[in-house]
């Protein structure tokens, strides 16, 4: 893990208000794994104050990583407007990242709006083994044009609130759909908002799945020195809080109080 | 370790730093959540997380929440105890080449002494910081330093268990500072630093919540620097002993502002989660404008305001 100022090679528009960026930084490309995070200062100004966390998305070739993101506010509103060529300090790759699960169990990836970011770099990095990749947007503006990912068009599964792309309704119900299908079982990785996380991890508990969660939090360091990012954790677990950062963001779903 | 033309030495009661920047409590862990970024040795000290007699779990989530210019949070003094804090984090201090000084909390007057008391037998630890000021703790806390007469049986209370010099950590939350100033040097502290976060509240209009689970909590960073500062020239104008100046201060810049004020010494806080290496850069930035005005002994700057 390392600070630096790295080099934006591409920040593009993939979907209404979101963004992919591809940031020039071997040592992250190198020490990233599906799951860790980075925290992007915006600018070099004091107002925003804090660094961004943003989970990594992928990699490209042997030095590119990728963020995806939706401008929701002032930091993000920002980082849009950065063009290719500039620098942005960097820190990162930060947390605990997903487990593969051993070859011969099948994956089923559940995203939730940008919640996806990480879950594209899970994919990324499960080339051969088998999975299905369950995607949930408000409708079908929201959705990135990921063609820099490599991924197979036919993995990805949609839902949208609106009906306006793919199944009209949570991207819940087709997880629910999925493990009825399926015979043997399955791993779930899932990231998103709140609600949606809580069901998988609800059905994860009734049907006795693996379910590993990556979180989110206001966070201002990443490091586990503020203690800001802390969620209450489940009885299963011999702490009060977790801290998002240190020991997430990819969490068991049973150790978070949901 | 770096080096720097300038002789940043500064002394403050009986403490020699070997410059005047200090990492503020609850912004640099313990010394080690940063140690592979930032190496606390080229800071003139650093200030420990919060300890409390038994270990605290904290205030419930969302815990921070960032504002203009800054951020609140309502952390809730969340801390391993001074049990663990001897036994897993003490040890690690002996490499650090700096002041280290322990931040300590009570709820009681006795949970005070009784956190002093176990701080002795530790060498490594050069001072204590008490914190009478933290607005998120529902007893204790700010509730002894928003009193003078609290304030000081808190400051004799760690004397009488200690023989550490003692600094206590003011709360700008409170009408006027200088009573609490006056009777805290009164009462035998070896400094005052100043200020703690400034109590505010965020509101999520869409959901019509308070943004932070404790409801309130505490601003930080450069939004309540101005704030810092007055407080600061005005206890400076009070007392005898040194102040520690805190609130805000991001840049070298900022740092200078105070010591031209008359703080002794500096603490940086917030600026760390931004950059683990803050405090190592204001340092570097007090040398270079020292070189660049010819001033050999950063120490001449201190309390060198001229008003009118």
């Amino acid at each position: 893990m390392v600070e630096q100022e790295v080099a934006v090679v591409f920040n593009e528009q993939v979907a209404l208000d979101t963004f992919l960026m591809g940031l020039q930084a071997k040592e992250v490309v190198r020490e990233a794994a599906p799951g860790h995070f980075v925290m992007v200062r915006v600018h070099k100004g004091f107002d925003p104050l804090l660094r961004r966390p943003f989970s990594i998305a992928g990699t490209l070739g042997g030095d590119l990583f990728l963020i995806l993101y939706r401008v929701v506010g002032q930091g993000t509103g920002i980082l849009a407007e950065v063009r290719s060529g500039s620098r942005l300090s960097v820190l990162g790759p930060l947390g605990n990242g997903f487990r593969i699960v051993s070859s011969g169990t099948s994956s089923c990836l559940v995203g939730g709006g940008m919640g996806v970011a990480p879950l594209l770099f899970l994919a990324q990095r499960l080339n051969g083994m088998p999975f299905s990749f369950l995607a949930g947007y408000g409708n079908a503006a929201q959705i990135p044009a990921l063609d820099s990912f490599g991924l197979n068009p036919e993995t990805f599964h949609i839902a949208t609130e609106d009906g306006s792309r793919g199944h009209h309704g949570m991207v819940t119900d087709l997880l629910e759909e999925e493990v009825a299908r399926l015979k043997e079982p399955v791993a779930l990785f899932t990231c998103g908002p709140r609600p949606m996380m809580s069901r998988v991890a609800e059905l994860a508990l009734e049907q006795g799945l693996p379910c590993q969660v990556s979180l989110e939090a206001e966070m201002a360091c990443g490091l586990g020195a503020c203690q800001g990012c802390a969620v209450e954790a489940s009885s299963a677990t011999d702490r009060f809080y977790l801290h998002v950062c240190t020991d997430g963001p990819v969490l068991d779903a049973g150790r978070v109080a949901w | 370790m770096e080096s720097y033309i300038t002789d940043l030495r500064v002394e403050f009661g009986p403490l020699r730093l070997k410059n005047p920047v200090l990492a503020a409590s609850g912004t640099f862990g313990y010394g080690d959540e940063f140690s592979h970024l930032s190496d606390p040795s080229d800071m003139g000290g650093i200030v420990l997380k919060g300890i409390s007699l038994r270990p605290r779990a904290g205030n419930p989530p969302p815990r921070i929440v960032e504002t203009p210019a800054g951020m609140l949070n309502a952390i809730g003094l969340a801390n391993i105890g001074v049990d663990r804090f001897l036994e897993e984090k003490v040890p690690r201090l002996r490499e650090m080449d700096t002041v280290v000084i322990a931040n300590i909390y009570g709820h009681t007057l006795e949970e005070y002494g009784a956190v002093a008391r176990r701080l002795e037998v530790a060498p490594e630890i050069t001072a204590l910081e008490v914190n009478i000021s933290c607005p998120n703790v529902a007893q204790g806390g700010v509730a002894f330093g928003t009193d003078p007469g609290q304030s000081a049986a808190v400051t004799r209370c760690v004397l009488d268990n200690t023989d550490k010099p003692v600094i206590v950590k003011l709360s700008p939350n409170v009408t006027d500072i200088r009573p609490i100033a006056r009777a805290v040097e009164e009462a035998g502290a070896a400094a005052i630093s100043l200020i703690n976060t400034i109590t505010g509240m965020v509101v999520d209009v869409e959901t019509r919540r308070p943004r932070l689970g404790n409801v309130t909590g505490g601003l930080s960073g450069p939004a309540i620097r101005p704030v810092a500062l007055r407080m600061v020239y005005e206890a400076v104008n009070t007392v005898n002993i040194p102040v520690i100046g805190v609130g805000g201060i991001v840049t070298a810049h900022d740092a200078l502002e105070f010591l031209i004020a008359g703080a002794s010494a500096v603490q940086v806080g917030t600026a760390h989660f931004v950059d683990p290496r803050a405090g190592i850069h204001i340092v570097k930035g007090l040398d270079d404008y020292c070189k660049e005005r010819g001033i050999g002994r950063l120490g001449d700057l201190i309390g060198s305001l001229q008003v009118n």
